[in-house]
């Protein structure tokens, strides 16, 4: 392999390589996948000059470490984090030099839950149907890091485009999460419905990147049994037996048979990818 | 036919069964091939969108203006749909599956007879889902749908035909599952670096060929 490459010292607990997705193939059963915190992901990729669509690394929680064989810019974006080369403290949210041979380690979340590495020239993983993303529910894509396993770069596109101040939404208190009613509202009582918007929600332990699951009262259905299965978008309100509401996120089943009482549109989504569990939740009702 | 919108660009078109679900589905590719449903973020040629039909509903994501495709709904003439002339795709099978004998017991027949009628019945697929590659085939009469097992398998191998329902199926990989198996198969249901990669795309028409079981 060239030397346009990084290996793998420190893979942490769930990384993977994540670009914009594969979205127009829900038909054949495949999710559109693509970072959970698109802003993160492009912004990263704006600082080191490449394309929004080039593919980075997206690293939860505890972070992640990589070895470059070649000298290369890279950015950390997403949520903040302890970001060093070969040991030495470096910028998070800018563009830093690693030279060749030294580690970058971008270390445990201080705030949120997903990091991003963006690298100049981007990461040249095999595509699968046009994307890089690795898609965790029907095993697309490259797998999630594991120690030692060697990634290709591409070349770099050139210089960044300058910035001198670059906005990012940070970690939230309090994650809000506005919706659209439908399209099975009509399946939950008024009073299941006044739950979902006056209810005291908050962020579940079991999430990950095919959903963030809620937990708090549940929502009163109005009628019983599962539909015959349908289409689910991104941002879907699913509602299983439990009555708990489950935001789907970019690796969801592109079909399902629970009830969506509601739909959180796209541009509402990245703060989820930065809730950590335990983060109240509260939905607005949109009209 | 019920339009439910879905979020900003999203429509759930309710219908009243299988045959005008993929009535309106073949309507719409043939729309969005003609550039006639306008994506959001997309030129007219360029697909952005999603077109996903289920049991009984069709999903358009992506969606410039779900509201006015609404309105425009309610004016098309949808064509009655005929299967001739789609792709037709065989499938080799060894009908060596755990479940056969109790397929042919809730069928009230012989093993023999279900290889006899399923191999002999004109499939299609009515949708997909479930995993990539996995198509929902429709074709047996009712009186032949049989229930999913009562306690699903933790591990269903590669290339298992079953039986769930009003519908038949080739799992496209290793996964868990209840439904009766009754064969396998060699075939390639799902291989991203093929085009196109999955194997049974919505519409197209199936049959099964067996096969001598090698012992």
């Amino acid at each position: 392999m060239s030397d346009r490459a990084f290996s793998v010292v420190r893979a942490g607990a769930l990384t993977t390589v994540q670009d914009l997705g594969r979205p127009g193939h829900a038909h054949l059963g495949v999710p559109r996948s693509g970072a959970l915190d698109a802003p993160a992901h492009r912004l990263g990729n704006r600082l080191v000059g490449n394309p929004e669509s080039a593919a980075t690394l997206e690293t939860m929680l505890t972070g992640c470490a990589v070895r470059v064989r070649r000298a290369t810019t890279v950015a950390v974006t997403g949520a903040p984090c302890p970001v060093t080369v070969d040991g030495r403290p470096a910028p998070w949210g800018a563009p830093c030099h690693v030279p060749a041979g030294a580690v970058l380690d971008a270390g445990p979340a201080t705030h949120g839950l997903r990091s991003y590495l963006a690298f100049a020239g981007g990461i040249e993983a095999e595509e699968v149907l046009g994307s890089r993303s690795t898609d965790l529910l029907s095993g697309l894509g490259p797998d999630p890091l594991t120690d030692g396993a060697v990634l290709p770069l591409g070349d770099p596109h050139g210089p960044p485009a300058a910035a001198d101040a670059v906005p990012h939404a940070g970690p939230v208190a309090e994650l809000l999460l506005p919706f659209l009613p439908g399209p099975r509202d009509a399946w939950f009582t008024e009073a299941g419905l006044r739950t979902l918007t006056t209810g005291r929600f908050r962020v579940s332990p079991a999430g990950n990147r095919i959903g963030l699951r809620t937990e708090g009262p549940p929502l009163e259905r109005a009628r019983p049994g599962e539909l015959p299965s349908e289409g689910m978008p991104l941002g879907a309100l699913q509602v299983p037996p439990n009555g708990q509401p489950v935001l789907f996120l970019h690796d969801h089943p592109t079909t399902g048979g629970y009830p969506v009482v509601g739909v959180v549109p796209e541009r509402f989504l990245a703060p989820a990818a930065q809730a950590v569990p335990g983060t109240p939740v509260r939905f607005l009702r949109l009209r | 036919m019920r339009p439910l919108p879905v979020g900003e660009h999203g429509l759930l078109i309710e219908l009243d069964g299988a045959e005008e679900v993929e009535a309106l589905h073949a309507e719409l590719l043939r729309r969005a091939a003609a550039g006639a449903l306008p994506w959001a973020g997309g030129g007219p040629s360029e697909r952005r969108g999603e077109i996903v039909p289920a049991a009984r509903t069709v999903f358009l994501d992506g969606l410039a203006d779900p509201r006015g495709l609404i309105a425009e709904l309610a004016t098309w003439d949808i064509p009655p749909l005929t299967i001739a002339g789609r792709p037709t795709v065989e499938i080799p099978v060894r009908y060596d599956g755990p479940d056969l004998a109790d397929v042919a017991a809730l069928w009230g027949s012989t093993p023999d007879e279900v290889v006899r009628r399923h191999s002999g019945t004109a499939f299609h697929v009515a949708f997909c889902g479930f995993a990539p590659g996995f198509g929902y085939l429709t074709g047996l009469p009712e009186p032949l749908h049989v229930p999913r097992r009562d306690t699903p398998r933790t591990k269903v191998p590669v290339g298992s035909v079953g039986l769930a329902g009003p519908y038949t199926g080739v799992y496209p990989r290793s996964s868990p599952g209840g439904w009766q198996l009754i064969g396998t198969t060699d075939a390639v249901l799902w291989d991203p670096r093929r085009e196109p990669a999955a194997l049974l795309a919505p519409g197209t028409r199936v049959r099964f060929v067996p096969v001598e079981t090698t012992l």
